[in-house]
C-alpha cells in the first residue's frame, strides 16, 4: 500500500506541503513603532481583513496541494506560481492595511513566516522544474519572464509600503551608486582575472615547471580570509602610492575602489588558470595526436581544437569567479569600497534589519541570476556531440 | 616511393627503433606488424616526423623528409589512427575536408572532394555530411577517420592500428573496404598492427618488428613459409599455417575443367573458403562461378596439394 | 627533513610566535603605526581570539559534517531517491549565495555575538560537503558495487564498508572548501560581536592603524593556510591508500 501512495505522491512534494502548513503559523509580517526596534510578529490571517486574507490563503494552499503529485510536473510548478502570487498579494493587502493608523514611524516587515513560505515554494518550483529538466535555451526563457515579471512587481509599487522599500526610498541614489560599483567590482575584476588568467592558463598548460609553480601559489592566496586580504590591501597599495611616483596620478590610493578591486582580482585567477589549464588538457589524446599528424601548427590546435573543446570546463570557472566576486564584493563595503556591502555593514551597525536586507537580498539575487545565466553558457558551449555521447 | 634508410631512435639512452631499413613501393600496402613495444609505432611517427628520428633519414620519392617544414610535410601523409582521433565539435563535412582546408583548397573543391570521399565509403553525402562523430556507429567514424586521411590526396597514407577499436565482424568489413579502396585510388599506404592475421590479409609487404629491429620484410607468402626467425614463427602460428596460405590463394589459381555438385563459390573466393565449403558440405568438389556464370570447378585433392607444397621452398 | 616539512615548522613556528608573543614583532610593526597608537594589538588575548576563533569554526564544522553527511547518505538510499534531484538544485544554488550574506541574514533571526556566526558557518558550511558526498556516494564503480552485493554484503555493510570508505576522499574535499570558508567568514563574524581574530583588523581598519590590520590579516592567514595544508595531506594520503586519483 505505501508504495502505491509513493508512486502517486511526490516525496518532496508531502516534505513541503507539511512544511508550508507549518510555516502558515509562523508571523507572516512583523509590524513596528519605527525602523529600529523589534517588531510584533503578526499571523497570515490577521493581516488584512477577510476579503483579503481569504483568496490569499486559498493561494497558499492551493499551491502547496499542487505540489503534492508525483506526476504533472507542469501542475506543480504553476501551483508553486499560484502560492507565489499569493505571497505577493498578501503582502499587498496587510502593508496597506496594517500600517492603516499605526503612527507615521510605523514600519511593516516581512516575518519569518513569508520566508519560509517563499522558501519552501521556490524549491517546490526547483523540484518540477529539475524533474522536467528544461533545456538551456528553455531555461534562459524562463529566467527572463521570472527577472521581467518581479521587476514588473517591484516597480508597480505595491510593495512600496514595507520597509525594505521604504529604506529604499530615503536612499536611492545611493543605492544605484552602490549597485554600480558592485557590479564594476564583480564583472571588473572578472574581466581583469580573464585577461591575466587566460594567456597565464595557457602558458601553464605548455610549461609544466610554470604550472608546477603558478598553481599552488595561487590556491595559497585563494585560502587567505577574505577580510586580511582586503585589509593586507589596504597598506600595500598605501605603501605603492607614497613610494612609487605618479603612482598617486594615476588613483593608486589604499582606500576605496582599488584594493577592493585589486583583493578580488587575486582571488579570481586560480579558477580561471587551474580551469584554463583543466579545460585545454580536456582535449582526447586521439584527438590531439590526430591534428598534430595531419599537420596542424601549435596555434591552429590551440584555436581550432583545444579552445572550443575546453570551453565548456573555462566558462565554468568563470561562473566560480563571477558568483565568488559578488559575494566577496560585500566585504568591499567594510573597507569603504563601496557596494551592497556598504548597506549590510550600515545595517548591522544601526541595527536596522531592513537595511540589511537592502544590501544582502540584491546580492543574493544577482549570484544566483549570474549562477544560471553561466550555467546556461556552459551548456551551450558544450558542442553537440558531446550532449549526445 | 617512400625509403627509410637507417633510421635510429634512441629514448633514454635504449633504441626504441634501430636501425631499420625499408622501401616501400607506391601504390602497395605495407603492413609492420609486431607486439607492443616493438617499435612498430615510434618507426611510423618517425616517417611524418611526430618522433624525430635520432639518426637515420626517409625519402618520399627520393626528397628527404627532414629537410621539408614539419606541417607542410604532415599535410602532404595521410594519417589516421586508432580511435579515429576524429574532432568532436566538427561535423563529419568538417573532419573530413581539415587537410584540405589546411592546405587552403576553395571551398567548392573541399565539398565535392568531401562528397567524394563520402561515396567511396558508402556513406550517403546527403545523410552523413553534417552529422556528428558522436551520432555515428564505431565502424562508421573509422570509416570517416580514413576518409579523412584520404582527403588531400596524400603522397602516403600512415594508418597506427585503424582497426584496433572495432569488433571482429565490423573489422573484417573495414579491411575489405580499405583493400578495395587502396586498389582502385591507388594509394601508398604503411599500416602498424599487432594482429599477424591482419597483416597478412592487408599487406603487400609484411614488416615483422621485433624490440626495435626489423627482423623480416617480405610478401606474406614468404613470411609463412620462411619465418626468419623463432619470433616470427611464433607470430605466424605453427598449426594455423598452411590455412594462413589458402588465404592468400583465390580459387582462380587452381581452376579445373568440369562440373561438380552444390552450390557454387565465386572464383575471387580464397582456398581457404573453398576448403571450407568442402569440408562442411562433404563434397570433394565445389562448383566455381564468375558473374554468376559455371567456369569450372576446384577439388579437394587440389587444395590439398596446394598446402603440402608450403613444405617445399619456393 | 623535506623542503615542505621544514617550511611547515617555520610557518607553525612563526603563527605561534605572533600569537603567543606578539611583542617581539613590535619592531616590523612599528613603520605601520600611527603616531601615538599602540603597534601590538593589546585590547584581548591574541591567544583567546585564535582559541575562540578555532573553536567556532571547529563546533560549526564537526556539525555540518554529520548533518551534510547524514542528509547526502539519506537521499542516495532508494527511499531518499526522489529527494536526489531537488538536492542537487539546492546545493548547486545554495552555495552561489555569498557567505556573508547569510552571516547578514542570520543576524535579524538571532541578535549579535557568536550565535548567528555559528548558525552562518554551519548552513553554509553543509553545502560543500553534502555536494560532495552526494557526488562521492552515487558515482561508485558500478564492478565494485556489484561485488558487495555479490559476495553477500547486507545494505548496512555495504554502505560503511564499501561506499563511505570510497567517498572518503571527496568528503574530506568537501569538508576542505568548507573549513575554509567557514575560517574566512568567522573572520567577518567579528562585525556581528563574535570573539574571532577579525576583531583585529577590523579594529586596525577603524582606527587606521595598519599594524593591528597587518597582525589580524596574518594570523588568520597562516591559520587558514596550515589547515588546508593538513586536510589536504590527509586527503592525499587517504587517496594513495585507496589507490585513486
Amino acid at each position: 500500500m505505501p508504495n502505491r501512495i509513493k508512486s502517486i505522491v511526490s516525496g518532496p512534494g508531502l516534505f513541503f506541503t507539511g512544511l508550508g502548513l507549518v510555516a502558515l503559523y509562523a508571523p507572516f509580517m512583523t509590524l513596528a513603532a519605527n525602523r529600529i526596534v523589534a517588531g510584533e510578529g503578526v499571523p497570515v490571517w490577521d493581516v488584512a481583513g477577510p476579503e483579503a486574507v481569504i483568496p490569499g490563503f486559498a493561494g497558499l494552499l492551493a499551491g502547496l496541494a499542487l505540489g503534492l503529485p508525483a506526476a504533472w510536473q507542469v501542475l506543480r510548478l504553476t501551483g508553486a506560481m499560484i502560492g507565489i502570487a499569493a505571497l505577493i498579494w498578501l503582502l499587498m493587502e496587510g502593508s496597506t492595511s496594517l500600517l492603516e493608523g499605526a503612527g507615521t514611524y510605523a514600519r511593516v516587515s516581512l516575518g519569518s513566516g513569508f520566508w519560509c513560505l517563499l522558501a519552501i515554494l521556490l524549491l517546490l518550483a526547483a523540484d518540477a522544474l529539475s524533474s522536467l529538466s528544461p533545456g538551456p535555451k528553455m531555461r534562459g526563457a524562463l529566467l527572463a519572464v521570472a527577472i521581467v515579471v518581479s521587476a514588473m512587481v517591484l516597480w508597480s509599487g505595491v510593495l512600496t509600503d514595507l520597509s525594505i522599500f521604504r529604506e529604499y526610498a530615503s536612499r536611492q541614489d545611493a543605492f544605484f551608486n552602490a549597485a554600480w560599483r558592485h557590479l564594476g567590482l564583480a564583472f571588473g575584476s572578472l574581466v581583469v582575472a580573464a585577461a591575466i588568467g587566460f594567456p597565464l592558463g595557457v602558458y601553464c598548460h605548455r610549461n609544466k615547471s610554470l604550472r608546477s609553480a603558478v598553481l599552488p601559489v595561487l590556491s595559497f592566496l585563494q585560502t587567505i580570509p577574505s577580510l586580511a586580504m582586503f585589509g593586507i590591501m589596504i597598506p600595500l597599495l598605501a605603501w605603492v602610492s607614497s613610494a612609487i611616483p605618479g603612482a598617486r596620478e594615476l588613483g593608486v590610493v589604499g582606500i576605496g575602489f582599488l584594493p577592493a578591486f585589486l583583493a578580488l582580482v587575486i582571488y579570481s585567477l586560480l579558477p580561471v588558470v587551474a580551469n584554463t589549464v583543466a579545460g585545454l588538457e580536456a582535449t582526447p589524446i586521439v584527438t590531439l595526436d590526430a591534428a598534430r599528424g595531419m599537420g596542424m601548427t601549435r596555434h591552429q590546435r590551440l584555436i581550432q581544437i583545444q579552445l572550443p573543446l575546453g570551453l565548456p570546463v573555462m566558462l565554468a570557472g568563470l561562473r566560480i569567479v563571477l558568483v565568488q566576486n559578488i559575494g566577496l564584493a560585500v566585504i568591499a563595503g567594510l573597507i569603504g569600497g563601496g557596494g551592497f556591502g556598504t548597506f549590510v555593514f550600515q545595517g548591522l551597525n544601526q541595527t536596522a534589519t531592513d537595511l540589511i536586507l537592502l544590501g544582502a537580498l540584491p546580492t543574493v539575487i544577482l549570484a544566483l541570476i549570474s549562477a544560471i545565466t553561466m550555467d546556461i553558457l556552459v551548456e551551450l558551449a558544450r558542442p553537440n556531440k558531446m550532449r549526445h555521447g | 616511393m617512400i625509403e627509410i634508410d637507417n633510421i635510429t631512435k634512441v629514448y633514454d639512452g635504449r633504441p626504441a627503433v634501430d636501425a631499420v631499413s625499408m622501401t616501400i613501393e607506391s601504390a602497395t600496402i605495407t603492413a609492420i606488424v609486431g607486439t607492443s613495444g616493438s617499435g612498430k609505432s615510434t618507426l611510423l611517427r618517425m616517417v611524418n616526423r611526430l618522433v624525430e628520428p635520432t639518426s637515420g633519414q626517409v625519402r618520399i620519392n627520393g626528397e628527404p623528409t627532414a629537410g621539408l617544414p614539419k606541417n607542410a610535410l604532415r599535410r602532404r601523409i595521410g594519417y589516421a589512427i586508432q580511435g579515429h582521433g576524429l574532432f568532436p565539435h566538427h561535423t563529419v563535412a568538417r573532419n573530413i575536408g581539415a587537410v584540405p582546408r589546411l592546405l587552403g583548397w576553395d571551398k567548392d573543391k573541399i565539398y565535392t572532394r568531401v562528397n567524394e570521399l563520402l561515396d567511396l565509403f558508402s556513406m550517403p553525402p546527403d545523410e552523413f555530411r553534417d552529422r556528428y562523430p558522436a551520432e555515428l556507429s564505431g565502424g562508421q567514424q573509422q570509416r570517416v577517420g580514413v576518409a579523412r586521411a584520404l582527403a588531400s590526396r596524400p603522397d602516403l597514407l600512415l594508418m597506427d592500428e585503424p582497426f584496433g577499436a572495432l569488433d571482429p565482424i565490423i573489422r573484417t568489413r573495414a579491411q575489405t573496404d580499405l583493400h578495395r579502396i587502396q586498389r582502385t585510388l591507388g594509394s601508398t599506404i604503411l599500416l602498424v598492427t599487432h594482429d599477424m592475421e591482419e597483416a597478412i590479409q592487408l599487406g603487400d609487404q609484411v614488416a615483422v618488428m621485433d624490440q626495435g629491429q626489423l627482423v623480416q620484410h617480405g610478401t606474406p607468402a614468404e613470411i609463412i613459409t620462411n619465418p626468419a626467425t623463432e619470433f616470427v614463427a611464433e607470430m605466424v602460428g605453427g598449426v594455423d599455417r598452411p590455412l594462413r596460405l589458402l588465404s592468400l590463394l583465390s580459387v582462380s589459381q587452381i581452376l579445373e575443367e568440369g562440373a561438380a555438385e552444390g552450390e557454387p563459390i565465386d572464383e575471387e573466393a580464397s582456398l581457404r573458403e573453398a576448403l571450407s565449403v568442402c569440408l562442411w558440405s562433404g563434397r570433394n568438389a565445389v562448383p566455381v562461378e564468375r558473374n554468376g556464370n559455371p567456369i569450372g570447378r576446384v577439388t579437394l585433392e587440389a587444395i590439398r596439394s596446394r598446402a603440402e607444397g608450403i613444405h617445399e621452398p619456393s | 627533513m623535506s623542503r615542505a616539512n621544514f617550511l611547515r615548522v617555520i610557518v607553525v613556528s612563526l603563527l605561534l610566535a605572533l600569537v603567543l608573543r606578539p611583542e617581539w614583532f613590535a619592531p616590523m610593526f612599528e613603520p605601520f603605526t600611527p603616531p601615538g597608537a599602540a603597534v601590538i594589538y593589546d585590547r584581548t588575548s591574541l591567544l583567546s581570539l585564535s582559541l575562540s576563533h578555532l573553536g567556532i569554526v571547529a563546533l560549526a564544522s564537526v556539525a555540518a559534517i554529520v548533518v551534510a553527511v547524514l542528509l547526502a547518505i539519506l537521499v542516495t538510499r532508494p527511499q531518499g531517491k526522489a529527494f536526489l534531484p531537488l538536492s542537487r538544485t539546492i546545493a548547486n544554488m545554495g552555495q552561489t549565495f555569498p557567505p556573508v550574506a547569510v552571516l547578514a541574514l542570520a543576524v535579524p533571526m538571532l541578535g549579535f555575538g557568536a550565535g548567528p556566526t555559528l548558525v552562518a558557518l554551519f548552513l553554509y558550511g553543509i553545502l560543500p560537503i553534502f555536494e560532495n558526498t552526494m557526488t562521492g556516494l552515487s558515482t561508485l564503480p558500478p564492478a565494485t558495487m556489484e561485488a558487495a552485493r555479490g559476495i553477500g554484503l547486507s545494505r548496512r555493510q555495504r554502505l560503511l564498508q564499501v561506499e563511505l570508505p570510497l567517498a572518503l576522499p571527496l568528503i574530506l574535499t568537501g569538508v576542505r572548501l568548507s573549513v575554509v570558508i567557514a575560517i574566512g567568514t568567522a573572520t567577518i563574524g567579528s562585525t556581528v560581536a563574535a570573539h574571532t581574530l577579525g576583531e583585529v583588523i577590523i579594529a586596525g581598519l577603524l582606527t587606521n592603524n595598519t599594524s593591528y590590520v597587518l597582525q589580524g590579516g596574518l594570523i588568520v592567514g597562516l591559520f587558514a593556510v596550515l589547515i588546508y595544508d593538513a586536510l589536504t595531506q590527509l586527503e592525499a594520503s587517504i587517496r594513495k591508500r585507496l589507490g585513486v586519483k
